[in-house]
């Protein structure tokens, strides 16, 4: 084992995708040792798992074997020559070798190939130094090279797409990356070319990899034949220092290494983690560590000074803040302050600003979600799936955003489901999606009426004899399925599909599966990337931390908070239309910025403009805070830690990096810092304080203290009473030496400050405690639905997200920043268009209820008939000038500004 | 020129001969180069619509195969073997001397070919994929030259005789 | 007793009137599709067992049973198929070449007894690109056999349909390794596959599929009209039947000689194709395709027996044989054979990708006169990274038998002409040193 490279230790997590679907064991005997393995696994695999480590290039633990570098060869009693273990299935007294001296020549001998026409310019490759070629090579490969001709030559790095560059000299021809573009995420757009050796990886002239995932290819290539335009010469591998973390692109929470060198972030990688990412991450995720160094950070408060933001110390800031509240709160009382935002932060955060408003100041006008999300009684109460629960799913139900857009790594999880494991999907939308390609039954509806076809599928899914012609290959599909799998829940994946309607249809539809007696459970696909921890704790109205209501929780928060609200407070809505009204005169703005958030601009921008004071918490300047009384600046993810909860509720451990320039402050310290000078201690003074008394006073959270937190290596989901067999805990005291590995090949985790030091005790999570009181479960009930929807309007609008938009990960990523459209445009099919005798790109008049916009037209086939998509995440003018939220669609209709265009036939 | 209406009906009914559309790559690919004379760029960005996969597929495949030509080759392939049949019976002589008599000649490729299964006419050469065998230089040009001025009828440079242009 | 050819599949196409292959020539003179008749009538499976009894290998290299092969797909998987492989790329062979040209009906009618046996409904003949009028013969003929009611829905009302498509290649000698030509047929680059899974279990589409050389399945009807008896009665050991060779490099005559296994080598080339031209001595033959270790004169008495071949640590292969006299450079045709080796590896795996165009290199200098003393122990020894061993039947590092082949030449020079060549190389190594010291 020592022997071996250290850039060659892959994840340490186990891989339970099956293989050969076989639960039957099989005694397998390697180097004289006998091992116990499921039978089918692949050898190279059960090898690792028991700590012999094959080496190889091809193989990767999350697709398919192709058996191409052979330089996994072993030997197997019994067959004749060498065997590839990475495409051997172990059976029933298989004995192998793994280290004898024909093995170790025909490693030399591939190595020795490999090498051959390699240009060696590790000095100067971003590989250099956690290269497995490199690594193999020092440690199986021969000596020296008998090869004396000329080498393969190719023109140095070509880029492939707009983030990664390859290098042909470099490429060893293993296919990874080929198979990664066109097995996992599903955009074949590299492939190779010619034949022989002068095979090389291709893309098509004017197609690049434009892939979400593209980054991905960057770190699972074995060689430096490709590397991120981000990272190229930025530092050597010896020269970084990383830490494992949770990614807040969005709300899938995969676990990755951050890596920084001379205090700046320079690189994120995925970690393989079974229950989250398998070790992927989108382009977004993998790449948006940029904006934490963007130029335009605030890094000292502001406070509202001669009719403009000026610079103030901390000290006179925080008390300017407090009198601000204590004002407020003295005139008008606690139901004059609104709360916004939180779902970008920590658990931490979330926990102490709850603490703060709720506990402190007693206002129930809390609402972490702007209007783009769910009612919390249905995220927080809902039945709820796992990650996981997809790949033994029944059947998926997608009822909610385009996943690639918005979920990026969960979409490549259920396209897996469904593409590699067979799970039947059912995409139920106004519009097309990413997964629509894949699904078995696709029901259309116009936006905002989701309940008809909704009907349909729970009555099919429920067992009615009728089969529906739409949904008869669905069907066919769950019967054949489950002839291997025994039945799984049906998972409905449950979002907001467009913020353009009322969310009620969705929850109504969704009541409708609840109902329908088909165990359903529901993954929720809000993206924000920590809303459900600031839901778990409290920054809902009407909910206290925990999962538990007003009511329910008061009696056992009030042994550690001032107060509890008597009444449910107000959403997001009502706070806005309130601040507009009048009735509230201080909004705080946790690190968001309702104008550019709120799907109804025009209802947020009378709100901050109508409103008496507001206190901003942000690490940018932004158009919501222009009025502010104070802006605090404050410290952000890779320089804070904590934990945060996924979208399953699993809540994981956040690491820190770098220290941040200027002087910043961690949300929750300033929630603490503020109760204190309006006269209540928290007694919290450092981020475990804050996990351990979460664990102590949320009901949810019971068991998940600082402890458990650090240890759990992919997290626990809530409650973990009902999950304690899915952690894994892990004493992650690898060295800096083999964190190394992990990251040019698959990273594992690090050990660094957020890893419990050696000689501790994992805590107890084999029987947790369950909470004390039941958590708060959704009722399954659905708002009425209001009048008939107008039809007086040409179009209705959808209106929802792309990956890349304005937000501020994006456009202050510089890599990322160019990848994105920040202006709006009006998508609608060619049939439309053509109604409208407009041509492409031609500016037409957009007109709803709320009001009229220009926006160029654009032909997208994927649109539907009848339905317009605009996307909300973009700049003005766009879809939040449309969206009136007390209407529960938003319907539209053009004018042509021009004369028609006569189409020439 | 590009695919015409009829090519789209006769792929149509290509794809629709296999079990799964992809199959029907080589095929098309090579109605392409019958078309055009080259699998062009248009034409394989038609292909990658056709069976439901991308531009990059078809060219990563197209480039594999050595019929399926890039770029324009003229109006003849002239293949010379020169496999050890050929070899030992004046192959690489045949080669030479048809490379130089129609060097920088843009209407005639002359490609040094493997074994076309014709070792018992070696030296063999394949004119558009006719065969001929054995040649030597004079004769090849002679038959060559026939195909130019129209007094034999070429196949296609993929060898087909019903689309020929 | 004279020497003479024992004509079963080539019997028509030798005595057919006027060139002509259509099916009413065929249906008069050699009674095509009869033998599918009878075969409809009967079982499966007692088809494959009559397959079995008759011994037939296959004839596209490696020689396996075909019966055996057949009765390897799982029962009960349905969709199959059934892929014929007249990709003929193997240097030196061109009797597939003939057999489509000459006489398609009988392989059409051969690969409709072989689907109703394993029971496919497509059938695929996939043919090499290069041949073009044998891609429109059999066009021209699958057309006619169509109209005839011998393929489509309910051939000649036993219910049993089948579909057959005359799919082209497109260039390129791996599109013949039996994986390679499934990935082709799939419309992707013709690489070869790991095994497993194998193709009758896992092969086109994922779905059982048998894989068979051309002249494999023309003898089916064959041994489906006299039985398998009749055939396992010709032939050696366990080389039973006729075989087709084709002869070729520098022979009097030239060309295919179908004859009954356990001839000798000296019968066919000498007797039959007419000897070395010229009346030259013999230097050495190539006795089964470009992937096979040559011979010396001193095996020419041995039979054409594909054990026997093992034996001799070479293989009938592709049933191609080419002689050279002794005004050949072996060096010349080891590294034309290996250029053709790297020109056609795939590039799929690292072995073979690398190490072909390696050895290409290597041999050119070798033939040129710019060797080093200790070349050839070079290639044995990083080729023996391509073939450990070294030694036939080759085992192999790489996924097809490719692979191995670039290295089959070479083991021959050292085998057949080791000491020859190592004091070729040490004397222009020589002349090559004496040249440079000397002062300009
Ligand atoms: C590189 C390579 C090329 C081959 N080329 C051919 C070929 O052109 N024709 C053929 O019939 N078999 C060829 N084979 C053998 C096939 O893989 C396969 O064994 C054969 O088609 C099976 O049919 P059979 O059992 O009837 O011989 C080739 C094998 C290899 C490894
Ligand atoms: S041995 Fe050669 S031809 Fe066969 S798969 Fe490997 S690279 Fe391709
Ligand atoms: S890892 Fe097994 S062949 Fe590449």
């Amino acid at each position: 084992m020592s022997s071996v490279p250290i850039s060659q230790w892959p994840s340490e997590y186990k891989y339970s995708a099956p293989v050969a679907g076989d639960t039957e064991m099989v005694n397998v005997t390697i180097d004289g040792v006998e091992v116990q393995a499921p039978r089918g696994e692949l050898l190279i695999k059960v090898a690792q798992d028991y700590g012999t480590y094959i080496p190889r290039f091809c193989y990767h633990e999350r697709m398919k074997p192709v058996g191409m570098c052979r330089m996994c060869l072993v030997e197997v009693e019994g067959m004749r020559g060498l065997q590839i273990s990475c495409a051997t299935p172990v059976v029933e007294g298989m004995v192998v070798t793994t280290q004898s001296p024909d093995v170790k020549e025909a490693q030399d001998g591939v190595l020795e190939f490999l090498l051959i026409n390699h240009p060696l310019d590790c000095p100067v490759c971003d590989r250099g130094g956690e290269c497995p070629l490199q690594d193999q090579t020092l440690a199986f490969g021969p000596g020296e090279s008998r090869f004396v001709e000329e080498k393969r030559h190719f023109e140095k790095p070509i880029p492939i797409s707009d983030l990664v560059l390859l290098d042909r000299e470099r490429c060893i021809q293993c296919g990874r990356c080929t198979r990664f573009a066109a097995e996992v995420a599903g955009d074949p757009l590299i492939d190779f070319g010619g034949r022989g050796s002068s095979t090389e990886v291709i893309t098509y002239p004017g197609a690049p990899f434009s892939s979400y995932f593209s980054g991905n290819v960057v770190q699972i290539c074995p060689v430096g034949a490709l590397t991120a335009r981000s990272y190229r010469f930025k530092a050597r591998p010896w020269d970084l220092s990383a830490v494992e973390t949770s990614c807040q692109s969005c709300s899938v929470g995969c676990r990755g290494v951050l890596d920084s060198a001379s205090n700046r972030l320079v690189r994120f990688l995925g970690v393989d983690s079974e229950p989250v990412n398998h070790g992927w991450l989108c382009d977004k995720g993998r790449y948006g560590y940029e904006w934490v160094h963007a130029k335009d950070r605030l890094n000292i408060p502001l406070v509202a000074r001669g009719g403009g933001l000026v610079p103030e110390s901390w000290p006179q800031a925080l008390e300017l803040a407090t009198s601000v509240i204590r004002d407020v709160f003295d005139k008008h009382g606690a139901k004059a302050i609104g709360v916004l935002g939180g779902a970008q932060g920590t658990n931490e955060d979330a926990y102490a600003w709850a603490r703060l408003a709720k506990g402190v100041i007693g206002t129930d006008n809390v609402d972490a979600q702007l209007g783009d999300g769910l009612p919390a009684e249905v995220v927080i109460g809902m039945e709820r799936a796992t990650i996981a629960d997809l790949d033994s799913a029944r059947a998926i139900v997608l009822l909610g955003p385009d996943l690639k857009e918005e979920l990026p790594v969960l979409y490549l999880r259920v396209r897996r489901a469904a593409v590699d494991l067979g799970v039947p999907l059912v995409d139920i939308g106004a519009s097309n999606t990413g997964l629509t390609p894949y699904a078995q039954a696709v029901l259309r509806h116009l936006p905002g009426d989701p309940e008809a076809v909704t009907e349909k599928l729970a009555a099919a899914l429920a067992g009615q004899p009728t089969r529906p012609d739409e949904l008869r290959p669905l069907l066919e599909a769950i019967d054949k399925r489950a002839l291997i799998q025994k039945e799984g829940p049906v998972v409905v994946v449950l979002g907001r599909s467009s913020v353009a309607e009322a969310a009620d249809a969705t929850v109504r539809a969704a009541a409708i599966l609840a109902q329908a007696g088909i165990s359903a459970k529901f993954l929720s696909a809000l993206p924000t990337a920590n809303v459900h921890g600031a839901l778990d704790l409290g920054l809902a109205p009407g909910f206290l931390p925990g999962r538990v209501t007003l009511a329910a929780g008061r009696d056992e928060l009030a042994k550690t908070w001032a107060r509890v609200p008597e009444e449910q407070g107000l959403g997001a809505a009502k706070i806005l239309a309130n601040a507009a009204g009048g009735e509230i005169k201080l909004l705080v703005l946790l690190n968001c910025d309702p104008i550019a958030d709120f799907p109804d601009g025009q209802l947020a921008k009378d709100a901050l403009k109508n409103v008496e004071h507001v206190i901003s918490l942000n690490s940018f300047t932004n158009e919501s805070m222009r009025h502010a009384d104070v802006v605090f600046p404050i410290t952000v993810w890779g320089e804070q830690r904590g934990s945060i909860s996924n979208i399953e509720g699993r809540v994981a451990r956040l690491g820190r990096k770098i220290t941040p320039d200027g002087s910043t402050m961690e949300p929750w310290r300033i929630a603490t810092e503020l109760a204190a000078r309006l006269g209540h201690e928290m007694d919290l003074e450092s981020f475990t304080e804050v996990q351990d008394e979460i664990a102590q006073v949320a009901p949810a959270f019971v068991g998940v203290d600082s402890k458990l937190i650090s240890w759990a290596r992919d997290g626990a989901v809530l409650p973990v009473a009902d999950h304690a067999a899915e952690i894994t805990l892990a004493l992650s005291s690898l060295d800096q030496n083999k964190r190394s590995a992990g990251v040019s090949w698959e990273p594992i985790p690090t050990s660094g400050e957020d890893t419990p030091g050696n000689g501790a005790v994992p805590p107890a999570v084999i029987s947790p405690p369950r909470p004390a009181q039941a958590l708060y479960s959704w009722a399954k009930q659905a708002p009425e639905r209001t009048a008939a929807l107008a039809d007086s309007y040409s179009l209705r609008l959808v209106a929802s997200r792309t990956l890349y938009g304005n937000d501020l990960i994006t456009t202050q990523s510089p890599s990322l920043a160019r990848l994105a459209t920040v202006t709006a445009q009006l998508r609608v099919n060619e049939r439309e268009r053509d109604r409208l005798g407009v041509a492409d790109g031609e500016v037409v008049r957009v007109i709803s209820s709320r009001s009229s916009i220009e926006l160029p037209l654009v032909v997208d086939p994927s649109v539907p008939e009848r339905v317009a998509l605009v996307a909300i995440n973009r700049d003005a003018p766009g879809a939040s000038d449309l969206v009136d939220i007390n209407e529960s669609v938003t319907d539209l209709r053009i004018e042509t500004l021009s004369k028609p265009v006569i189409k020439e036939s | 020129m590009g695919f015409t209406d009829e090519d789209r009906v006769r792929a149509r009914a290509i794809i629709d001969r296999y079990p799964h559309a992809k199959s029907a790559m080589l095929p098309l690919l090579l109605l392409a180069q019958d078309r055009d004379g080259w699998v062009t760029p248009e034409a394989m960005e038609e292909i990658a619509v056709w069976l439901g996969t991308t531009p990059a597929l078809v060219l990563g495949t197209c480039s594999f195969y050595t019929m399926l030509k890039r770029e324009p080759v003229g109006d003849l392939v002239v293949s010379v073997c020169t496999n050890i049949a050929c070899l030992v019976n004046r192959g690489p002589e045949l080669l030479d001397g048809l490379r130089s008599r129609y060097e920088g000649d843009t209407a005639i490729m002359v490609e040094e070919v493997e074994c076309i299964a014709a070792c018992d006419r070696a030296p063999a050469i394949q004119i558009n994929y006719e065969y001929y065998g054995p040649v030597d230089t004079t004769a090849a040009v002679d038959i060559i030259e026939q195909y130019r001025s129209g007094a034999l009828q070429a196949r296609t440079i993929s060898g087909s005789s019903r689309g020929a242009k | 007793m004279a020497i003479e050819e024992t004509r079963i599949v080539t019997k028509f196409l030798r005595d057919r009137p006027q060139d002509s292959w259509e099916y009413a020539v065929a249906r008069e003179h050699n009674q095509a599709y009869s033998a599918l008749e009878a075969a409809l009538k009967r079982d499966p499976n007692e088809l494959i067992e009559e397959v079995k009894t008759s011994g037939l290998r296959g004839r596209g290299g490696a020689g396996f049973s075909t019966g055996q092969k057949w009765s390897f797909l799982p029962a009960g998987v349905f969709p199959r198929y059934l892929a014929i492989n007249a990709d003929e790329g193997e240097p030196s062979t061109f009797k597939d070449h003939m057999l489509i040209e000459g006489d398609p009906h009988q392989l059409i009618e051969g690969t409709i007894i072989s689907a109703f046996a394993i029971g496919a409904h497509h059938a695929f003949i996939y043919i090499r690109g290069e041949f073009a009028l044998g891609t429109e013969r059999l066009e021209a003929a699958v057309a006619e056999a169509y109209k005839n009611g011998y393929l489509g829905k309910d051939i000649l009302g036993s219910g049993f349909d089948l579909e057959l498509i005359v799919h082209q290649g497109a260039g390129c000698y791996i599109a013949g390794d039996e994986t390679g030509l499934l990935s082709s047929l799939e419309g992707e680059r013709a690489m070869p596959r790991i095994k497993p899974p194998f193709p009758a279990v896992q092969g086109l589409f994922a779905a059982p599929t048998v894989v068979n050389n051309v002249e494999t399945i023309s003898n089916i009807p064959h041994i489906v009209r006299k039985g398998g008896e009749w055939y396992a009665s010709m032939g050696v050991n366990k080389s039973t039947g006729t075989r087709i060779f084709s002869v070729s490099g520098m022979v009097e005559r030239p060309g295919n000689y179908e004859i009954e296994l356990g001839m000798s080598f000296r019968d066919l080339i000498e007797g039959l194709a007419g000897g070395v031209r010229g009346g030259r001595p013999m230097q050495f033959f190539i006795p089964g395709g470009a992937s096979a270790p040559w011979l010396l004169p001193e095996h020419l008495d041995e039979p054409l027996d594909m054990d026997r071949a093992s034996e001799l640590r070479t293989m009938l292969g592709s049933g191609s044989i080419m002689a050279f006299d002794d005004t050949v450079d072996p060096l010349l045709v080891s590294w034309r054979l290996a250029r053709f080796f790297a020109h056609e590896s795939c590039g799929k795996c690292t072995p073979c990708r690398e190490g072909s165009s390696w050895i290409e290199k290597v041999l050119y200098r070798m033939t040129n006169g710019l060797g080093r003393p200790d070349d050839l122990d070079l290639l044995l020894d990083f080729g023996s990274n391509i073939v450990p061993g070294l030694n036939a039947p080759f085992a192999q590092t790489t996924i097809c038998a490719l692979g191995p082949s670039t290295m089959s030449h070479v083991v021959s020079l050292d085998r057949c002409f080791g000491a020859e060549i190592r004091a070729r190389l040490q004397k222009d190594f020589d002349k090559r040193r004496s040249l440079e010291v000397t002062p300009a």
